[in-house]
């Protein structure tokens, strides 16, 4: 019944706009312990570009306020809410499926999920089930079957068109900007999603994460990133969180520094770790590999401390000093705070 | 349970190489640039031989494939010299993506008896990291990725992850697909006799028309292919009191 009128709905907008095909988005979101992750709200706002209708899904226990929050983003015009802690973990293996149910129901031209840690370890899988080429990491929509995405650690950009009945696509966060958290105005109708009661044969033994009171690294504004130049754990913990700290940033760290033991692997900016792109990246110590720049280089303001004054960092530094760390930072944090 | 492991190896653009886009801006230019096994490709041939070499679960074989032109050969062979003990090579003059590789390699797996499946997390030229996940989605096993600690005792596989925020560990059974991190292990340098031995391993060559039944067409029709909008950068500073006042007139502080 509820699947007839939405078909209807959808008949009348492409009389009203002959041409456009019944366009509609499914926009997977990541929660946790009940609350939306607020990096994956930009996938909201890359489905929205896509024109039609938006509908999110969320899934675990205690998904009442999550739900609530996106019912309220702007152009979502519902919420598919699946209650059941088969999907808190976001496993892939029960998961995945949940997903194919729910967009084969909706009858969705598009499925979109953020490129995080959860849409890479998800979505592919979905992508499988559904005999689909999922278009990884788009970083802009081009119309709704065409998609840009970097490519060699962002060394090249690559525009591509899906063939694929359904497209599949994994955003860059970074690349899509937010709706406001505290947004009001909308109030889309919150309903229960399909639930195939998937079981998943991986059993999820723990987690250990970073706690930290700072922004988090991939939505902050500000991020200070320390490289192998601090040369110690030690000295990374006494140089980079004072000025982190004093300028309200995420801390961040190059491979080097993450190989070497002086940060969390989960801190690591780069090909392979996280992609930023703040208002200010400040590079602390850090050569600027090409793996290392592709991580950062979308950054706002770019700014880099350095003794080597051939270190490429210097290449992409708005501003970049050639000094000694050890007497830089403790001066600059002091300026800052100032 | 003994271990029969397939490892998936891909050649890609050496990667400290910096890439460049061809004049026509429909690729990057691959002729005369300098290939190797994708960083992460290593690590996974490194998990394989290390499991073996734990001893705690029997290793029945280490099989490595690799789908591409006839250059992939070498790479199968420094995956051999690494310890895999034969390898494979699907012969394919286009470029093959991630749903095509990953129906190819549900064949090898239920041709070759597979119980363990270990790939990179991600290849350094498409960076799409999909094959992993697509392969235990068609095989319907459970899947472990971006991997930075593998422990395998009988039939049970736990497994640690990086993920957002920290690590997390997940326990499984065999049959599994796992996905490497950098944090997995260091790989081995490949030593010349190694690397002699490895000339004489089985390596058995096949091509896409042996895997008729298996839709491998492109989906993804690339239309351009261009350079990232460059960056001003090369400003350089005095001293502190130039930095903080730069960055003021940038409006970052």
């Amino acid at each position: 019944m509820l699947s007839r009128t939405f078909v209807r709905a959808r008949a009348t907008f492409s009389v009203r706009f002959p041409g456009r095909t019944n366009l509609s988005t499914l926009a997977v979101l990541e929660q946790n312990n009940g609350a939306l992750n607020p990096s994956s709200l930009s996938t909201l706002t890359a489905a929205r570009q896509l024109g039609g209708e938006v509908h999110a899904l969320v899934a675990g226990i205690n998904t009442e306020n999550a739900a609530a929050t996106a019912a309220k983003v702007k152009g979502v015009s519902k919420v598919l809410q699946v209650q059941n802690e088969a999907y808190e973990r976001g496993l892939p293996e029960s998961f995945a499926p949940m997903v194919k149910a729910n967009a084969e129901k909706g009858g969705y031209t598009h499925i979109l999920a953020g490129h995080s840690a959860f849409g890479k370890n998800v979505m592919p899988r979905v992508a499988a089930l559904m005999d689909l080429q999922m278009v990884s990491d788009a970083i802009k929509m081009d119309g709704n079957e065409e998609f840009t995405r970097p490519i060699y650690a962002g060394n090249a950009i690559l525009s591509i068109k899906s063939t694929d009945k359904v497209k599949l696509v994994t955003v860059r966060g970074t690349a899509f900007q937010a709706p406001p958290e505290d947004a009001e105005g909308n109030n889309a109708p919150v309903e229960a999603g399909e639930d195939p009661k998937a079981s998943s044969p991986t059993e999820w033994v723990g987690e250990e994460l970073s706690t930290s009171t700072r922004p988090d690294l991939s939505t902050a504004s500000r991020v200070v990133s320390g490289g192998r130049g601090l040369k110690s754990k030690e000295e990374f913990d006494r140089l980079i969180p004072p000025l982190a700290d004093a300028l309200g940033a995420a801390i961040g760290a190059s491979r080097a520094a993450v190989d070497s033991g002086f940060a969390d692997n989960s801190l690591q900016v780069g090909q392979t770790g996280k992609n930023v792109a703040p208002q200010l990246y400040f590079a602390a110590g850090i050569s600027g590999a090409i793996q290392h720049l592709a991580g950062m280089k979308d950054s706002k303001v770019i700014a880099c401390v350095n003794k080597d004054a051939d270190a490429p960092i210097f290449q992409v530094a708005d501003a970049g000093l050639v000094g000694d760390l050890f007497e830089v930072l403790p001066e600059l944090t002091n300026k800052v705070k100032q | 349970m003994s271990l029969r492991i397939l490892v998936p190896v891909k050649r890609v653009i050496d990667y400290a190489v910096k890439p460049r886009v061809n004049k026509a801006q429909t690729a990057v230019e691959t002729e005369g640039v300098k290939h190797s096994m994708n960083p992460f490709d290593e690590l996974a041939v490194e998990e394989a031989v290390r499991l073996r070499e734990r001893k705690k679960s029997p290793v029945e074989d280490i099989l490595a494939i690799s789908a591409g032109s006839s250059k992939a050969i070498d790479t199968l062979r420094t995956a051999m010299a690494m310890g895999a003990d034969r390898g494979l090579h699907i012969e394919s003059m286009s470029e093959l993506e991630p749903l095509s590789v990953a129906k190819l390699l549900r064949q090898v797996v239920q041709d070759e008896k597979r119980n363990l499946v270990i790939l990179g997390k991600q290849s350094i030229d498409d960076d799409a990291s999909q094959t992993g996940v697509m392969l235990a989605g068609l095989l319907n096993w459970p899947q472990a990725t971006c991997a930075s600690k593998v422990e395998i005792e009988g039939e049970t596989c736990t497994v640690t992850r990086e993920v957002d925020g920290g690590v997390e560990t997940i326990k499984a059974k065999l049959p599994m697909v796992i996905t490497t991190d950098l944090r997995l292990n260091e790989p081995r340098y490949t030593t010349l006799p190694n690397i002699m031995k490895a000339k004489k391993k089985p390596l058995e060559k096949k091509t896409l028309k042996d895997y008729g039944g298996i839709d491998v067409a492109k989906r993804l029709e690339t239309l351009k292919v261009t350079d990232p909008p460059p960056r001003k950068g090369g400003d350089k500073v005095e001293n502190v009191d130039g930095l903080v006042s730069k960055l003021k007139e940038l409006g970052a502080i």
